[in-house]
């Protein structure tokens, strides 16, 4: 059986050697970040959202990288998904933008703050991350493809914007957000007339609304009524797709 | 117990006991929380609750291991701590830190970095602090002629972990290579030199209580310690996948961190026996069941768990959901948490003279516990993977998989419940011990005190 000298040994040697692989491992590790991570493009203004990022603790709910907390959404790809002017809504009133629902502390960042956490946030979605996120590969099995198109023919395509920041709370085709209600059949319910407004500015149409005024230009506006007001459900199949 | 300066450890254990009834609480609010009554959203939001409750657990976790420090230096290499003055200033610093960090944390004064929120004036302070416990145990080592194996393998493995402190405080701007550097602290730690720690109190722990010759107990120990490093190293790589390194991390932290449970294996293996092996029935039976409790929970929680989603593939889906909460609660249980409860059963009857071992609340407070940790955990698992299914495999949206889970989080704060009465059974035990009053007694043989 073996000696304690010769286990001593084993620990000693197994130790400093996958220490020395490990230091080196590490070395080369330094050498290849700044390529993978984009650093070039790190500007003194992400640097700055990256200042800001920890200051606040914003690993505290979500995560980032897959690193930080479960309580609030993963960040790494939020510039990609949701666009710059729903990041600085969102920091502007964390409440307005979902109401009633989980809260996020709301910070009174200057817009100066704001703009540097959305370079800190953009930076971040670039990096090479090997494969991280992962795309949900069982979404076309679970979720047949959105009715849209089933009863009508769309004239106008999705908006970008409508994928920004509408999802965030509305789901078209059962997919997207349930703070809001789904928007399969919006068409039925609100003529062109009815939405320029109401995208406008919800309040003033029905004060109260949870709905928030997002952060739409003109042209916006008019893209999202044309697109939403096409979306028209025959009653036979009305309920199909929207959960 | 056999000398004056052992009696330090005891206060040392009874700020691990306070701060760990703290870490509860702020466990509750983020339960709480989780389903919906963030009620103290406006004083204690979400990310102030979080970094309380991870760094009190650093914080008493530490103590307990200082605490277990100060009880077994000297009575394994016979002498009297180098100097019981500064092991108090130690403990008032260490006191004084924690509590302006906790403080701290509620008014944003932090860092913001998992694990590691402590503001850098304080990491200094903490250095300092630390310097000082390293200095007081060092000295107490280099005047003894009788070093033993136990005694110098839990040295080097606080020594280690003071180092490893370091690497957290490197200055970058990269969001990267900060959690590359991160993960040096908190990885190595856990996974790596305070397994060393926990190996050497266990090893003495064993001694005590099995009568098991140290010769046997303390190759073992080496074994083990190798085995952890051997793989604990280069498993740091499993924290490297995804967080924008080199791609060949996702093989080298996937082979090696498949081997970290083959260490709390070896572990568990071991303490089970040698209890077997053991002739002596030492009359603190409680002691013996945390001490074997702790090998194999942290070979469940550790281990077993943290295999569990360990290999790339799995941890691609896996990263960042709640399925790191449900393998992180019962790796710290296990491993650490029970490590310290332990110790302080078996230390408690020596340094206060009561010898309540064998009370109704003492088992109590030990099955109770661990019933609840691993309901609490099961909870996780549940909430987890349906997390993983639902927002990575379909692709819902945060919000609408979080109401999914809501129910599973009633299931964890009932699970927690149940462990917080667990660790009130046990205080009450602490406290109903009374003061460390114990005889002191130098002719006892060592292997009997």
């Amino acid at each position: 059986m073996l000696s304690k000298s010769a286990a001593r040994a084993f620990f000693l040697i197994g130790t400093i050697g996958f220490s020395v692989i490990f230091l080196l491992l590490t070395l080369d590790t330094i050498r290849r970040v700044p390529e993978q991570t984009n650093a070039a493009n790190l500007t003194p203004q992400a640097i700055a959202g990256k200042h800001l990022w920890d200051k606040s603790n914003c690993m505290g709910c979500h995560t980032i990288l897959g690193e930080g907390a479960y309580y609030a959404p993963e960040l790494t790809k939020v510039y990609e998904r949701r666009g710059p002017a729903f990041i600085k809504a969102m920091l502007r009133d964390p409440e307005a933008m979902y109401p009633g629902q989980r809260r996020m502390v709301k910070y009174d960042f200057t817009d100066e703050e704001m703009e540097a956490m959305v370079a800190f946030l953009k930076w971040i979605g670039e990096m090479d991350l090997n494969g991280f996120p992962p795309e949900p590969t069982l979404l076309p099995v679970a979720v047949p493809t959105p009715a849209v198109g089933a009863d009508v023919v769309a004239a106008v395509e999705r908006p970008k914007v409508f994928n920004q920041l509408c999802i965030a709370c509305h789901s078209l085709g059962g997919q997207g957000g349930i703070v809001g209600p789904a928007l399969d059949d919006v068409g039925n319910r609100l003529s062109y007339d009815d939405l320029v407004p109401w995208l406008t500015d919800p309040q003033q149409i029905k004060p109260g609304t949870a709905m928030p005024k997002l952060p739409l230009s003109s042209a916006d506006v008019v893209e999202l009524a044309s697109f939403l007001s096409q979306m028209k459900q025959q009653p036979s199949s009305t309920g199909e797709g929207s959960n | 117990m056999k000398y004056q300066s052992q009696k330090i450890a005891y206060y040392f254990f009874a700020v691990s006991m306070l701060l760990l009834c703290l870490q509860i609480l702020y466990g509750f609010i983020m339960a709480f929380a989780h389903v919906g009554y963030d009620v103290l959203h406006a004083v204690i939001p979400f990310n102030v609750a979080r970094a309380t409750h991870l760094n009190l657990l650093v914080v008493w976790l530490l103590s307990g291991f200082m605490g277990a420090a100060h009880f077994i230096i000297p009575d394994e290499i016979g002498q009297e701590l180098y100097s019981p003055r500064l092991a108090v200033v130690q403990l008032v610093s260490l006191v004084l830190v924690g509590v302006i960090a906790i403080i701290g944390f509620h008014f944003q004064w932090w860092e913001g970095r998992k694990f590691l929120e402590i503001p850098r004036p304080l990491d200094y302070l903490v250095v300092v602090n630390v310097l000082m416990f390293i200095a007081n145990i060092g000295m107490t080592l280099w005047r003894s002629t009788r070093r033993t194996t136990t005694s110098i393998v839990l040295f080097m493995g606080l020594l280690s972990a003071a180092l490893l402190y370091l690497p957290g405080m490197i200055d970058t701007t990269n969001q990267t290579m900060d959690s590359y550097w991160r993960w040096w602290v908190v990885h190595l730690w856990v996974e790596g030199v305070w397994e060393l720690i926990m190996g050497a109190i266990l090893a003495y722990l064993l001694i005590k209580l099995t009568g098991v010759d140290r010769e046997m107990i303390e190759k073992w120990l080496y074994l083990i310690v190798g085995l952890t490093f051997l793989s604990g190293i280069l498993g740091t790589g499993h924290h490297y996948y995804y967080i924008g390194t080199p791609s060949y991390w996702l093989w080298i932290g996937g082979i090696f961190s498949a081997l970290e449970p083959l260490a709390f294996f070896g572990m568990a293996v071991y303490a089970v026996a040698m209890v077997r092996r053991g002739g002596r029935r030492h009359p603190n039976s409680l002691a013996l069941s945390w001490t074997v409790g702790c090998a194999i929970m942290s070979f469940v929680g550790a281990g077993v768990l943290g295999f569990a989603h360990t290999l790339p593939q799995v941890n691609l889906y896996t990263h960042g959901t709640l399925v790191t909460a449900m393998h992180g609660h019962l790796a710290f249980w296990g491993a650490y948490a029970m490590l310290v409860l332990g110790m302080i059963s078996y230390a408690l009857p020596l340094l206060t003279g009561r010898k309540l071992y064998n009370t109704g609340a003492a088992a109590f407070a030990f099955w109770t516990s661990n019933i609840g940790m691993v309901s609490m955990t099961a909870a996780f698992a549940v909430a987890g993977v349906t997390q993983v299914y639902l927002e990575r495999r379909v692709g819902m949206d945060f919000l609408a998989v979080q109401e999914e889970l809501a129910v599973h989080f009633w299931g964890v704060v009932l699970a927690a419940a149940l462990f917080t009465v667990g660790i009130l059974a046990f205080v009450y035990t602490f406290v109903k011990s009374g003061w460390p009053v114990g005889e002191v007694n130098a002719s006892v043989p060592p292997e009997y005190a």
